[in-house]
This record gives structure tokens, C-alpha cells and sequence, in this order.
């Protein structure tokens, strides 16, 4: 394990490398998009390589063809585009197909949220928890540093079916630097706090991290768990360790109030009948144009360490009330 | 498999009248587009064309047939049930509650290898699959019917492009060319003509043939197997929408049309 912080993409594509000198059924497909690490797959294993151009559409139906002959697929593209671009190819011939056909396709997406900062609108994404999850069959896991994102190659290879691999663009710093969290528990609790709790996924674990050590010196202790499989985790293990709160968080790097992480916990706490009230934590649905560093633009849309800072103070404040 | 000219237009013709007869009892099913491909699908499944196992039809050593115009292939029901896929009886509930033959087939059909009638998908899986086989070293081949209208859809066209820079000449396009989709003649709406020179143009070895005559369209299809160049491959068969049916055929609005029971039963009188 490396002891400085890596990209996710960076860190996967070396343990795909790494898998397809003795697995020959290994395939790797892009959409012109690259990385360093890529050139070695490229280099090294140019009949298991293939760039089907700018053409999201074709990446994944070439990848569900190549499943179906049985190969382990992993494609890649940036985030918004292997989602949206090719839904319907991948509801079509990924979600409905797998439902009777074995077939392991692992879709990279790279720049989840703002991670293409200065990119604006088009490549930033904060629909993709949203449309993915609405899909059976689509597996949606949700890292957040390279540590966790490498160690889902294992889930990638020993998991059959459609899976989105929602990676941020940028190197975050490192937060699992004693191992990569339980898979099989889909969550991992980062701290136990007494009344509320955040749940958060992606680069908004780092944000919550950062509020609830804020939170620790005005003496507020909060719980903070990461949600990186937000499709099959352990409920209920999950169900545990939220149950002993008053208060709950959302934080994600997408749209507030629109089918992400937010519902997926409001039906789980629904479902479960926990006795807890709410706070979702997401981008305003709106998009925006104003350029910034990422923390500023996150301070904009309501995400941003100050802004979260006070949303969860003012809730942990009307729990006590 | 050996069948002479004389067998493939016998057994064309009573694939039409089971065509009709499905239609006639589940008439929620797309009759006048699945009329056209007959001969295409008669010549690939009895002609010596395609190597399959209705016993397993999965099989590792079949080629692949990616039946991309779904609903436009009701025709395959009595055919995959002629062959042994699943039992004649099947053709008796088309679209009744239990069945698994649909309006629009599912790959839950045995027989049926992808999702299809969603327009558009059935050329870029199959390119995957004919890379697949290549690089599994497997002399399998890959057949895929689309109808004209569906190459409307541009997914279609980022698969052509692959194929052709992959070399792919595993690979067999043949498309249905029967001229009309749901609301008018593609020639009207958007047209491919020249198609072939369209195809051609994007690195595809293109033959054109009398979509009715099916031992032309054997002939062309064991051709296109034969040879291997390097290219994919596409056979365009030229065919009528709602063949031989009066009233329907060639109509512009044949897709949605649905003739009345009365036409069918006295057209199922009339021939044996």
C-alpha cells in the first residue's frame, strides 16, 4: 500500500495491470480517456485493450458483448458521460441483460461531483448516484480515497453484474491508512458521536471528518460513517449503528432532494421504522456556471466545510430543543 | 441442413402463414415488419448459414444471431418452435399471461441472445461479441438482423466504425431494408440511399439481394460466410413491409396497421 495519497483511478487501473498478466479474461475498454497507468495496459496487453473512440454508447455495448463471451469488463470515461450518455445502453444491455445473462461489466466513472473544477457543468456530475441506483442490477460503489477504490478491484472481479464505480478526478488525501474498510459491511463507521450522525459518500467524507473534529472542540461529539456501497450494504448492521441517534446527515456531491444518497437513507430509515429526524446535505438543484477553487464552489451550493459546519450546528441545536 | 431452393421456399411459406396465424390469435404483436425478414431468418436458420444447438442454445460452439429488430420478428417464434427451441404449443399463447413469447421478444426466448426491439443495441453487442470470439481465437461467427429504420439510431453507426477498424470480418450485418418505419417511408424521413455505398464507405464489404428471393439470400449469406477479408460484412435485403399481405404490403403506415381477421382467415384458406 502505497503511503501517499494516490489517484483512485491510478490506483485500480495498477491492480487491474496487475491482474492481466495471469487472468486472460480481463478486458479493458475506454472511451479516449486516459491516465499514465492506462499506457501500460495499453502497452502491455494490446489484445485485452480497446479505445472505442468518443463513443459512450459503443463502450458499453461493446463491453456487454464482450461480457457475454465471458470476459471480465472494466470500461472507462468520465463520469457524466459513461452515465448519462449511454443510459439507455446501459439499462438496455447491462441492468435488463444481466438479469438473465452472467455478465461482470465494472463502468469507471472518473470526476464524480465538482472533481473537474474548473470544467464547469458539463463534466462535473451530480446526478450519477441518482440514475444508477434506479437501475436492478447495477451495483453503485461510492469511494473515497484510493485505498478503498483499489480494494474494490477485488469486488469488481469476484462480484458478477453491472457495477458503477463512482471515482473522484482528483488525489484526495488518504483516510484508510491502516486498510481498505470490510466490503462485505458496504459502510464503515469513522467516529461514534452521542446525538447525530453523519452519513456521507465520497469526497464528502472528507468534508464530514472535518466538520465533526470542528464540531469536537465546541464540544458537539457526532458519529461519521462512509457509505461506499450504497446499493448493498449490511442494513442490518447499518440499522445498529444508526439507531442510538436523535439526528442524522446526508452528505453528497450531488443534487440535494433528487433520488441519491439523501432517499436511499430516507427509505432505509423509513423501512426500518427508525425513530430519527433528517438533515440531507447535497447540491441545490441548480446548475451553475461561477468558476472557484472546489471548496469554494462547494461553499456556494451549501457543501462546503463552513456551510455544512453551520447547517448540522443550527440541527444538532433544534434536536436539543 | 442441406436444403435445396425448393425446401427454403416451401418452408418460407409456411412461416408466413404461422406468422399470420400468430397474429391472428395475438394481434398485439407487429405483423407487416415481420413479414419482411422470412426469407432472411429461413435461409440463416435452415439454409446451412448459422451453426446452433436447440438443445442448448447457448452453446459455446453456436454463432451468434443478434435479432436487433425485436418486434419485427415474430416470424422466429414459428421458426425457433419448427427447429426444436421450445414446443410448437408455445405458438398457441403468444402474449397470453404465462407465456414467454411477447409482443416484443425478450432474451428469456430460447433462441433470442440479447435485448432487442429497443432500437439500436442488438450491432454494437454483437461487434463486442465478434471481438470476443476473436480474441478467444473461436471461428464462431456473429450475425446481427436490424431493419432500415433502426440505423436511424446513431449507436448503430458508432459500431459500424468499429467494426471496420477492428477488422471484425466475423462480423454480418444484414439489414432488412424494407423502406418504411412506424410513420412513413425512411426514404421520407431521414434516408440511408445509398446505403450501400454508405457502408462501403465506412470499410464494410456490402452485397445488396432480393430479400424475397430466398435462395438468393442463401446464396449471398453462405457467400458472405465464405469470405473473410479482413472486413465486416453487411447484406442488404431489399423487402417489403407486410409482404403478401393485401392492403398491407409496402403501406406507409404497415407498422401500426393491423389487417382484419377476416383478410387473415381467408388468406390462410387460400394457400395450404
Amino acid at each position: 500500500m502505497s503511503i501517499k495519497p494516490l489517484a483512485m483511478r491510478d490506483v485500480l487501473l495498477d491492480r487491474i495491470w496487475q491482474a492481466m498478466e495471469e487472468d486472460q479474461k480481463i478486458f479493458f475498454v475506454t472511451a479516449d480517456f486516459g491516465s499514465p497507468v492506462l499506457d501500460k495496459i495499453r502497452a502491455d496487453f494490446p489484445q485485452r485493450f480497446v479505445n472505442v473512440g468518443i463513443a459512450e454508447q459503443n463502450l458499453i455495448n461493446v463491453s456487454a458483448g464482450l461480457a457475454l463471451e465471458g470476459y471480465t469488463v472494466f470500461a472507462y470515461a468520465i463520469a457524466p458521460f459513461i452515465t448519462m450518455r449511454c443510459y439507455e445502453q446501459i439499462r438496455v444491455s447491462l441492468a435488463l441483460l444481466s438479469e438473465v445473462r452472467p455478465m461482470n461489466v465494472n463502468l469507471i466513472g472518473v470526476g464524480a461531483g465538482y472533481s473537474y473544477v474548473v470544467s464547469g457543468p458539463t463534466h462535473q456530475c451530480y446526478e450519477d448516484i441518482t440514475l444508477m441506483r434506479a437501475l436492478p442490477n447495477v451495483r453503485v460503489l461510492s469511494p473515497a480515497d484510493h485505498v478503498s477504490a483499489g480494494a474494490l478491484f477485488v469486488r469488481c472481479v469476484s462480484t458478477m453484474g453491472p457495477k458503477y464505480l463512482r471515482f473522484d478526478a482528483q488525489v484526495l488525501p488518504m483516510i484508510y491508512e491502516t486498510g481498505a474498510p470490510d466490503l462485505d459491511v458496504g459502510f464503515h463507521i469513522h467516529r461514534s458521536g452521542r446525538s447525530v450522525c453523519l452519513v456521507a459518500t465520497g469526497y464528502m467524507l472528507h468534508t464530514a471528518l472535518k466538520v465533526a473534529e470542528s464540531l469536537s472542540a465546541a464540544g458537539h461529539l457526532v458519529g461519521v460513517i462512509d457509505l461506499f456501497d450504497i446499493s448493498n450494504f449490511a442494513a442490518d448492521q447499518l440499522e445498529t449503528a444508526l439507531s442510538s441517534y436523535a439526528g442524522i446527515v446526508t452528505l453528497e456531491e450531488g443534487f440535494r432532494g433528487r433520488g441519491g444518497v439523501d432517499a436511499m437513507l430516507f427509505e432505509f430509515i423509513a423501512r426500518r421504522g427508525l425513530d430519527v429526524r433528517m438533515l440531507n446535505i447535497g447540491v441545490e438543484g441548480t446548475y451553475r456556471f461561477e468558476l472557484g477553487s472546489r471548496a469554494e464552489l462547494h461553499e456556494q451550493v451549501g457543501i462546503g466545510h463552513n456551510s455544512v459546519l453551520r447547517s448540522v450546528t443550527t440541527f444538532i441545536q433544534s434536536l436539543a430543543n | 441442413m442441406n436444403a435445396n431452393p425448393i425446401d427454403l421456399r416451401a418452408k418460407t411459406h409456411w412461416v408466413w402463414r404461422e406468422t399470420l396465424a400468430v397474429h391472428r390469435r395475438s394481434p398485439e404483436t407487429r405483423l407487416a415488419s415481420s413479414l419482411s425478414p422470412i426469407e432472411i431468418f429461413v435461409a440463416l436458420y435452415y439454409g446451412g448459414v448459422l451453426r446452433f444447438d436447440p438443445a442448448q442454445p447457448l452453446a459455446e460452439h453456436r454463432d451468434r444471431c443478434i435479432i436487433s429488430k425485436g418486434h419485427g420478428s415474430i416470424c422466429m417464434y414459428p421458426i425457433l418452435a419448427d427447429l426444436g427451441f421450445f414446443p410448437m404449443e408455445e405458438l398457441q399463447r403468444v402474449c397470453q399471461t404465462g407465456s414467454f413469447l411477447g409482443g416484443i421478444p425478450d432474451p428469456v426466448i430460447p433462441g433470442y441472445e440479447t435485448v432487442n426491439g429497443s432500437l439500436g443495441h442488438g450491432l454494437g453487442v454483437a461487434t463486442g461479441m465478434a471481438l470476443g470470439l476473436k480474441r478467444k481465437g473461436s471461428d464462431r461467427r456473429v450475425f446481427v438482423v436490424v431493419g432500415d429504420g433502426e440505423l436511424h439510431e446513431g449507436a448503430n453507426w458508432e459500431a459500424i466504425m468499429f467494426a471496420s477498424q477492428h477488422g471484425l470480418d466475423n462480423l454480418h450485418l444484414i439489414v432488412d431494408d424494407n423502406g418504411i418505419s412506424m410513420l412513413g417511408y425512411t426514404d421520407d424521413i431521414v434516408s440511408h440511399d445509398p446505403l450501400a455505398v454508405r457502408l462501403s464507405a465506412f470499410g464494410w464489404d456490402c452485397m445488396e439481394v432480393d430479400g424475397h428471393d430466398v435462395a438468393a439470400v442463401q446464396a449471398a449469406l453462405l457467400q458472405m460466410k465464405a469470405s473473410c477479408a479482413g472486413k465486416p460484412k453487411a447484406l442488404i435485403a431489399r423487402t417489403l413491409k407486410g409482404h403478401g399481405v393485401p392492403g398491407l404490403e409496402n403501406a406507409q403506415l404497415s407498422h401500426i396497421m393491423n389487417p382484419k381477421p377476416e383478410l387473415i382467415d381467408s388468406l390462410l384458406e387460400q394457400q395450404p
